[in-house]
């Protein structure tokens, strides 16, 4: 069933009973050449590369529940290719790129939104870093444009630009960022990969993995034990207890990042804005709803829930940065759950154990690589070589120390990103 | 969440930080695969987990913490020193 305008047509003058169900719910076969443990974004868009450019389709998603009800369903959607550093950098633009002919990749509206991203800067140091940071970004061939107060003021009139302790100096625009719809996405890469083949299998939890003699030969499952010649572990927010089940220690805490979202008003704010002093990010959503966030609540956490103080910090920064959210009702409040890696950025690569891959430590940042991510595990699993774009993504950076991806520079260890 | 400081009693979350797992710490100076696996490797457990937490908008202690991952109840505080026996 493919998606078009006609059948759109053809289906509202039929009484819209032609549409089929998107995916195949399959029930487990006794052995695959690929398990892909994860129904989330980045498990469902591997499945899609290993069918599309690598021809492998006797391929299993292995989900514990619903395809889609983990981190790529409760995030706040954004996507972007503002990195600074090489690794991230190259990364993060091939993503966006896949990004941009998404839908027409997977027949399948998933409102990709290029509103722009605007960071915002309020001291002279931080303009001059983002001066760097978008040079960095056009070198890479990606979009910057480094904005005045005045050319902040054209796009987005209704910040404090004269707040007391953190006025607007300016900002760092990134025109091709922007939002996408967290849900369809994985809806749609779901589609695309059960069309071509692969097997999406519901609650199968994996309770197991079966190694011998060094190398991965399946699971063991709740809906019984499957073969694979290669297993990948693409479950950021669980990734330290399914490792375990292969005897490995990830250097990966679990932290629990909150987002909030407001009652749906009129489109009021256009673009996607991140405040430059306190962490803060607001959009707004197609629905109407301010989508936003802040910081991780830093202490170790599985809960899906936040406490109170982050709560605060983060309607204290909105408020700081643009007040007139303040007349607006919170909805709700939830909280994801984060593989935060030491240097803040994250991990494809193979594991120590034959034939098993790891696809990891995603801190906050893991949706806007969903395709970058699938297309990079995919050629990974496929080719024993990482992607081109991947190639820094590495498991042992932490122990050697080389090729550290720290953004932020604060240090590569746990509790700083 | 709410840590009850040996010292101080009941107090808020906001006076504490979190200051990673704890770990003992390896022997000698040298870097080693002890080393690495002590600044990068976790558990990360999901359920009961020991903490160091820094009560530095209260009496200044270091605390080790017992505490769930999943429900943020803590089962036991004490002092990081008393604890280790130094």
């Amino acid at each position: 069933m493919r998606f078009s305008a006609l059948r759109i047509l053809k289906e509202g003058l039929t009484g819209n009973k032609g549409w089929q169900a998107h995916w195949r719910d399959a029930e487990p076969k006794p052995a695959y050449d690929v398990i892909i443990i994860g129904g989330g974004g980045h498990g469902l868009a591997t499945a899609h590369y290993l069918a599309k450019r690598h021809g492998i389709t006797n391929v299993a998603v292995l989900e514990k529940g619903y395809l889609g009800g983990g981190n790529i369903g409760r995030n706040t959607t954004i996507v972007r290719a503002n990195y600074g550093l090489p690794g991230n950098s190259e990364f993060y633009s091939h993503s966006l790129k896949l990004w941009e002919g998404l839908e027409q990749d997977l027949n399948y509206n998933v409102m990709m939104s290029q509103r722009g991203v605007l960071n915002l800067c309020h001291s002279d140091g931080q303009r001059d870093a983002f001066a760097r940071r978008g040079n960095a970004m056009r070198n890479q061939g990606d979009d910057a444009e480094l904005l005045d107060r005045e050319g902040v003021r054209k796009l987005v009139p209704f910040l404090d630009f004269d707040n007391a302790r953190f006025p607007v100096y300016g900002g760092l625009y990134h025109a091709r960022g922007g939002t996408a719809r967290h849900d369809a996405v994985a809806w749609g890469f779901a589609r695309s990969a059960s069309d071509r083949g692969v097997d999406l299998i519901q609650n199968c939890a994996v309770t197991g993995i079966d190694i011998e003699g060094g190398r991965v030969r399946g699971v063991q499952t709740s809906r019984g034990a499957i073969k694979a010649k290669k297993v990948a572990i693409v479950v950021a927010g669980r990734s330290s207890q399914v490792a375990a089940m292969a005897g490995l220690r990830l250097p990966i805490e679990s932290h629990v990042l909150q987002a909030f979202v407001t009652e749906g008003l009129k489109p009021c704010l256009d673009h996607v804005v991140t405040f430059g002093m306190g962490h803060f990010y607001i959009s707004q959503s197609d629905k109407g709803g301010l989508v936003f966030g802040g910081d991780l609540d830093f202490y170790p956490s599985y809960a899906a829930r936040g406490n109170l103080p982050m709560a605060e910090h983060v309607m204290e920064a909105g408020m700081a940065m643009v007040p007139m959210i303040g007349q607006a009702r919170v909805l709700r409040s939830w909280g994801g759950i984060m593989d935060m890696s030491p240097d803040g950025s994250p991990v494809i690569d193979r594991a120590p154990v034959d034939g098993l891959y790891l696809n990891c430590g995603w801190c906050y940042g893991g949706f806007k690589a969903v395709p970058g991510s699938g297309d990079a595990l995919a050629h990974l699993i496929a080719t024993d070589n990482p992607h081109p774009a991947a190639t820094r993504l590495r498991l042992d950076r932490f122990a050697t120390g080389a090729g550290l991806m720290d953004e932020e520079a604060t240090g590569s260890q746990h509790n700083l990103h | 969440m709410r840590i009850p400081c040996p010292l101080c009693g009941m107090r808020d979350l906001r006076e504490f930080s979190v200051r990673g797992a704890a770990l003992p710490e390896p022997e000698g100076a040298a870097w080693s695969a002890a080393w690495d696996d002590y600044l990068h490797n976790r558990d990360n457990p999901a359920g009961e987990s020991r903490e160091f937490w820094y009560h530095g908008q209260g009496c200044g202690a270091w605390l080790v913490v017992t505490r769930d991952t999943v429900t943020h109840e803590i089962a036991d505080v004490v002092l990081a020193g008393a604890e280790a026996g130094a």
